[in-house]
């Protein structure tokens, strides 16, 4: 039960850090994203500011023998770089660059019931199933 | 740049920041939100993915609650949204992470394949934003 609900803790922060930043707002994204249009640069202030924590701290959390409500550190091991991984971002971006939205910002903003939020998280959903069923785990 | 909200950019970025630090120290896990919601059908892990997605939903009515500014987004046309969507939902599988996965948690791990993902999706994203809103015209 701790395990749970430090995970809807982190998550609420998390979701709590999307709207402060301006980042559940799919125009602002846009706004970043819009290289030729008004560009908006706090995207990056967001990824900066978020990458500066996780990079200092990731180490020294990563140096306990595990985690505090669970057995071990699930962290992935990969470095290869491989075509899926490419293919996959690129669609992904492209995803990105047409809605705006992203999967975190995405669904906090499912709590506004907005069509658009709607549309899109059923969308990503049936986007993950059509994966799943070309490349089956 | 008349947009540009660099204080509160970077206030919700440390917040996200901490969380991700904070779901890592606590649960041994990565703040990959793509990967958190495609792993809720992956039952024996499903249950703390699900209480990751209900706290970033009840961030989002406590905003609403506390009556800061929801800026929603009219016109917007719901096609496109679902376009995006089923992109996105692919892409994130196929690719193995997001903007948290391969951004906020990857880079932090300094791993170069996050590097290489995200750099792509940005590009592409660019690039789709762009010829959506500046070729096709479509009100984004």
């Amino acid at each position: 039960m701790k395990a749970l609900l430090s995970a809807l803790g982190a998550g609420f922060v998390f979701g709590t850090g999307l709207w402060v930043s301006g980042m559940a707002n799919p125009r602002k994204v846009l706004g970043f994203l819009d290289v030729t249009g008004d560009w908006d640069a706090s995207l990056l202030l967001v990824m900066g500011g978020a990458v500066a924590i996780t990079a200092t701290a990731f180490r020294v959390v990563l140096k306990r023998q595990r985690p505090v409500f669970a057995e071990s550190f699930q962290v992935p091991t990969r470095n290869d770089i491989d075509f899926p991984l490419v293919a996959g971002a690129a669609v992904f971006g492209i995803g990105w660059g047409i809605a705006g939205y992203c999967p975190g910002p995405a669904l906090t903003a499912l709590s506004t019931l907005s069509a658009e939020s709607i549309a899109f998280v059923c969308a990503m959903l049936l986007g993950g199933g059509l994966h799943r069923l070309v490349q089956p785990e | 740049m008349h947009n540009f909200t660099p204080v509160s950019a970077l206030i919700g970025g440390a917040l996200i920041g901490l969380a991700s630090v904070w779901l890592l120290a606590a649960n041994g896990r990565i703040a990959g939100v793509s990967g958190i919601l495609h792993g809720l059908f992956s039952p024996p892990d499903a249950q703390w993915r699900a209480w990751f997605i209900s706290g970033l939903l009840l961030a989002g009515l406590a905003w609403q609650g506390a009556g800061a500014p929801v800026p929603l987004r009219e016109g917007f046309p719901i096609v496109w949204a679902i376009a995006g969507g089923v992109l996105v939902g692919f892409g994130t599988r196929m690719g193995a992470g997001c903007t948290s996965g391969h951004g906020v948690c990857g880079l932090g791990r300094l791993s170069v394949r996050s590097l290489v993902a995200v750099v792509v999706f940005m590009a592409t994203g660019a690039v789709a934003t762009y010829v959506v809103r500046h070729v096709l015209g479509v009100a984004s």
